[in-house]
């Protein structure tokens, strides 16, 4: 509770383009990392769910943990949430 | 070395309690191991599940499971509980245990005259035992010397973010200081083949750690069908879950990122040091059981939702993923990892866990040792009684 409060979504593995929510995120929020980077959130993002940290283009890897985790079924910008409409694991 | 201070055994095993176990062959045998705890509480005792009416691998595995738990380094000496007509025989357990040169007697409830004259028998055996364990000093060991055991139950949808990757910083700790780390349950690596694979260190290695989760895959078709997708539920998703592989790499970031040196059966120890992989189920209280019987002295076990469930001769650390289970389950469990979702870091949870870990290593109760040192013991177990 010292430097790092005030981040709002946790990366993970250096490696990922996903991070995790730590409370619901609002359209047009700023979201501070755990890394120190911000990105501004292009949707809704639930608590735990995942925000994009880079535009992924469609069939591009989602990764988390430093793996992947799926595919992006479709574009997904940054900042969008990520999760089944348009992640899956089918390659 | 002096990382810490241990019990050495005689087979050079370090123990971090010194438990006097009553250990009953079958559950016919139960209510005598209870008269002899209400006796002489200082005893830890276990409750038998199962016993007879088993078979095939089942025998195998419960056989060594019972002797493997007596040869835990936490364990001084032994009593060995039977009834006298069950399959699995007092007098193997006993054998098999006293391989490690630790005192192991038998009592035998048919022979001795019932549970009565049984437990008191068994009573006067315990109180010489207790005698002599008491004289054990705890002396210099080395972390290299520590298999520590990786357990998740009551998982939530912080657990694979806080209290599991903090877990992972500390195996890797233990391992960078020689240690051996035991990840368990099959049922929560599936769909990471390819990634823990890879970790594997020789295609031999590889080809058991794709076969231990290919099995589990087809064990929740067969047993699950159309239902196999409930490995990742709903609930899973509502709470941000996409795919089976991202709930997975979520249970086994437990286990850090070094090499996987080995893979085990169930119940069996290791003869690497480092991370290995041990084949048993994801249901806490038997895949405790495997981990105990591996050798393992103290386990780490992380929870979303808090759970109770500890062992009887091994200290188990609870780690909360949130805060708010850590705070209506203060008594069952030793650290919030939930402080990450407040704004603490990974590494500052991780090294909260490293000593803790070190001062239960010395001997620091847990809470789960607090609440009970007796339990049920929960054996795998693959094939039908009869």
């Amino acid at each position: 509770m010292n430097d790092t409060a005030g981040i709002k979504a946790l990366l993970i593995h250096p490696r990922d383009n996903v991070a995790v929510a730590l409370e619901d995120v609002s359209p047009g929020a700023q979201v501070p990392l755990s890394d120190g980077r911000v990105v501004t959130a292009k949707t809704e993002i639930p608590q735990a769910h995942k925000i994009a940290l880079k535009r992924i283009d469609s069939g591009g890897a989602v990764v988390k943990y430093g793996e992947i985790i799926g595919f992006a079924k479709l574009v997904i910008e940054e900042g969008e949430w990520v999760h089944t409409h348009n992640l899956s694991y089918e390659e | 070395m002096s990382d810490f201070l241990g019990f050495i055994r005689s087979d050079g095993l370090v123990g971090i309690r010194n438990h006097v176990l009553v250990l009953p062959t079958v559950s016919c045998a139960n209510g005598t191991v209870d008269l002899i705890r209400k006796i002489l509480p200082e005893v830890t005792s276990v409750f038998h599940s199962h016993g007879c009416g088993r078979a095939g691998k089942d025998l195998e595995i419960h056989m060594r499971t019972l002797v493997n738990i007596g040869k835990n380094p936490n364990v001084a000496a032994v009593v060995v509980v039977g009834l006298g007509c069950e399959v699995i025989k007092a007098d193997w357990i006993a054998s098999g245990i006293s391989a490690s040169g630790k005192p192991v007697e038998i009592v035998e409830i048919q022979k001795e005259g019932g549970s009565r004259s049984t437990a008191e028998k068994a009573v006067e055996i315990c109180k010489s035992f207790l005698e002599s364990v008491e004289k054990h000093q705890r002396e210099p060991a080395s972390f290299a010397e520590v298999l520590l055991g990786l357990e998740c139950g009551g998982s939530d949808a912080f657990s694979g973010i806080t209290a599991n990757p903090a877990v992972g910083l500390v195996s890797d700790w233990l391992v960078s200081k020689g240690g051996t780390v035991i990840l368990t349950e099959n049922t929560e690596m599936i769909g990471t083949s390819h990634i823990l694979k890879r970790r594997a260190i020789n295609p031999e290695v590889a080809c058991k750690v794709e076969s231990v989760i290919v099995e589990a895959e087809e064990r929740t078709k067969n047993v699950l069908g159309p239902m196999a997708s409930i490995v990742i539920a709903p609930g899973n998703m509502d709470g941000g879950m996409t795919t089976i592989q991202e709930k997975s790499l979520g249970c086994i970031t437990k286990a850090g990122s070094t090499q996987i040196l080995e893979v085990v059966d169930y119940g069996m120890s290791p003869t690497e040091k480092g991370l290995i992989i041990m084949d048993g189920p994801g249901y806490d209280t038997e895949s405790m059981a495997g981990l105990a019987a591996g050798g393992a002295q103290v386990i780490l076990f992380t929870t979303g939702r808090g759970t109770p469930a500890g062992f009887p001769c091994v200290p188990v650390i609870k780690i909360a993923s949130n805060s708010n289970t850590y705070k209506a389950m203060e008594d069952d469990i030793d650290i919030n990892a939930g402080v990450m979702l407040e704004g603490e870091s990974l590494q500052c949870v991780s090294e909260m866990i490293i000593n803790k870990l070190v001062a239960v290593l010395n001997g620091e109760k847990t809470r789960s040792e607090y609440n009970s040192l007796d339990g049920v013991l929960c054996l795998y177990t693959s094939l039908p009684s009869f």
